[in-house]
């Protein structure tokens, strides 16, 4: 099987943004990651492709903590965070959104950015109100003109239409010092229009950061990353650069059905 | 957001303010005394209710036993009747401390409760409850067992008798008041906005850096505040704590009290506890006043409550809201206007 970009040294000298070795999560007996190596440079800008049920959601959420893999490490920037719970590896620069929005539909935008915000500083339990002055509430306005939300800041989440509620995903994961994102199909469900926003916000993330993207919409997943990593049934497909991957044609046959220009 | 402009206020404050303040000149002492200071009382531990169950999405039926716990600690470290067991400390030793156990008694039942969801957060809860009840019955060394403390009186300090019942009505609506705002303003802290975040979508909460569990179990901790120090109000307002003041019944009372007011809005407990104690108060009058016999009180409450719960699921609040939407305006009281931040 192939596994992993090859030649890349463990985290010895400049740590890898992020590692897995082996991991594998079953739930009973069906196996939704099997032994997965991943290795993702920093500042590297990666898709994950692959049809429904593939584990590509499963892998996202192995990183972030939503559950824990069955076997394998995970490192992050260096640092084994496998055992650790979700909020720990946030702290440490680690960011998602979700394929289906979860956010927080009783309260505000500018609340939901807020609260992104204040997850990943110091004074989570404050119990004095923030100040207009307040830089995180800066912050958050910024992030919300950001993702073109500024009209609505304080309407309820519950009132905003899909669109927007995926360009709020992004701003939530956006906030604090981000160093590696995972983005689980932020395109999806999007008019063209808010895809070509979305890419430029993709697109115009700084160097340094890193991120991962799970994106059914090849124009955008091709466009914004610079490496391709395919799975099929839990395992790791192939991995390459976006135009290898579009030639290949096992790939072409799997995945792109052939019919793809 | 604290920009604080007398304007900003809304005019049911001022009346409603001004009608609780000038209570004692157009009401009995009976009123103010068993009326206003029993409800303000029931009020603020459902208000911790309100506060756990409306931004924290946790219906906890323990707060009745943390008030209980506070009430116990009063008698059984300052002064009751029975003298075996109470230690007599001064009341400004006492009261604290008391405060100070319950409020950890309240904080490890939240910590057992926390990582279980909707029902089974009941469960424990109750379970607590009913633990905590049978071991102050069964217990006499510590508890005195059955029968409990009485003669727990409210102290004379700052030269004020408290057990006079305008001096009473008072302290039980100064600390209702400021269990309320305290309730109003840390729901717009970084604090309570996260413990909503919790309440609409845990998983997101950790995913954007909080420890979901901590924020819970601290969300317990200072509803736990409010509860005990409605508890030591509760002692000193009936003189008086035995098991049967923190049973099943009233611990589930807490819970109607609450929901029946409404638990979106702090206001709520306090509309929900005035409804429960004036029927409790009256229902066996009023049914006798007609010609029917006194002990199906019982029945006249239970019915209240259902015609309530069964018009609006958001209790009274609820039935507001609706009437103002009905009549084109944003509510006040609920804070409904987009700037209320």
């Amino acid at each position: 099987m192939v596994t992993g970009t090859p030649n890349r040294s463990p985290a010895t000298g400049t740590a890898n943004a992020l590692e897995l070795r082996g991991v594998s999560r079953l739930f009973g007996a069906l196996a939704a990651l099997d032994d997965v190596t991943i290795t993702v440079m920093p500042g590297e800008k990666r898709a994950v492709l692959g049809s429904n049920g593939a584990g590509k959601t499963t892998l996202f959420n192995c990183i972030t903590g939503d559950f824990l893999p069955t076997s394998g490490t995970i490192r992050l920037f260096g640092e084994d965070v496998t055992n650790f719970p979700a909020h720990e590896r946030i702290r440490r620069g680690l960011r998602r959104t979700y394929q289906i929005s979860l956010l927080f539909n009783g309260l505000s935008v500018l609340d939901n950015v807020y609260l992104a915000c204040r997850g990943v500083s110091r004074s989570r339990f404050s119990l004095l109100r923030p100040r207009r002055s307040d830089s995180l509430i800066h912050s958050a306005e910024e992030l919300i003109d950001a993702v073109h939300l500024t009209d609505l800041r304080d309407n309820l989440v519950a009132e905003l239409s899909h669109g927007q509620q995926r360009q709020l995903e992004i701003a939530l994961a956006l906030a604090g010092a981000p160093r590696f994102i995972l983005f689980d199909e932020p395109a999806a469900g999007l008019s063209p229009t808010e895809r070509s926003d979305l890419i430029e916000i993709l697109t115009n993330l700084p160097e340094h950061m890193g991120f991962i993207i799970i994106e059914h919409d090849m124009d955008v997943a091709l466009r914004v990353a610079e490496s391709v990593t395919m799975m099929h049934n839990g395992r790791i497909f192939k991995e390459g650069r976006p135009e290898e991957i579009e030639e290949d044609p096992e790939v072409q046959e799997l995945y792109l059905g052939g019919g793809h220009e | 957001m604290t920009d604080w402009d007398l304007r900003r206020i809304p005019s049911a404050y001022w009346v409603v303010g001004a009608l609780l303040l000038m209570m004692p000149a157009i009401s009995s002492n009976f009123i103010l005394f068993s009326i206003f200071g029993w409800a303000l009382i029931l009020g603020m531990i459902a208000l911790s209710l309100m506060f756990l169950g409306g931004y924290g999405g946790m219906v906890s039926l323990v707060q009745m036993t943390v008030a209980g716990v506070a009430g116990y600690m009063t008698a059984i470290l300052g002064d009751s009747a029975i003298d075996a067991i109470s230690l007599g400390w001064v009341w400004w030793l006492a009261v604290p401390v008391a405060i100070l156990i319950a409020m950890v008694f309240g904080t490890l039942s939240g910590a057992l409760a926390v990582r279980t969801e909707g029902i089974y957060t009941i469960m424990i809860t109750l379970a607590i409850a009913t633990a905590f009840f049978y071991f102050a019955r069964q217990n006499y060394v510590v508890f005195n067992g059955f029968s409990g403390f009485n003669q727990i009186l409210a102290p004379e300090a700052f030269g004020v008798n408290w057990r006079n019942p305008v001096a009473f009505y008072y302290l039980a609506l100064f600390f209702a008041g400021l269990a309320y705002f305290a309730v109003l303003y840390v729901s717009r802290s970084p604090f309570g906005l996260a413990l909503q975040g919790i309440r609409d979508n845990p998983r997101r909460m950790a995913a954007l850096g909080f420890n979901v569990t901590a924020h819970r179990i601290a969300a317990y901790t200072f509803a736990s505040l409010i509860a005990a120090v409605a508890g030591v109000l509760l002692v000193w307002q009936t003189s008086s704590i035995s098991p049967g003041a923190i049973s099943v019944g009233p611990a589930i009372d807490i819970l109607i009290i609450a929901v029946v007011g409404g638990l979106r809005h702090p206001v709520g407990p306090f509309i929900g506890a005035i409804i429960f104690v004036l029927l409790r108060t009256f229902a066996l009058d009023a049914l006798v006043a007609v010609g029917l016999a006194g002990e199906r009180f019982q029945l006249l409450i239970g019915i209240g409550f259902l015609v309530i719960v069964f018009w609006s699921s958001d209790g009274v609040l609820g039935l507001w809201q609706r009437w103002r939407d009905r009549a084109g305006r944003t509510d006040p009281l609920t804070g409904q206007q987009k700037d209320a931040g």
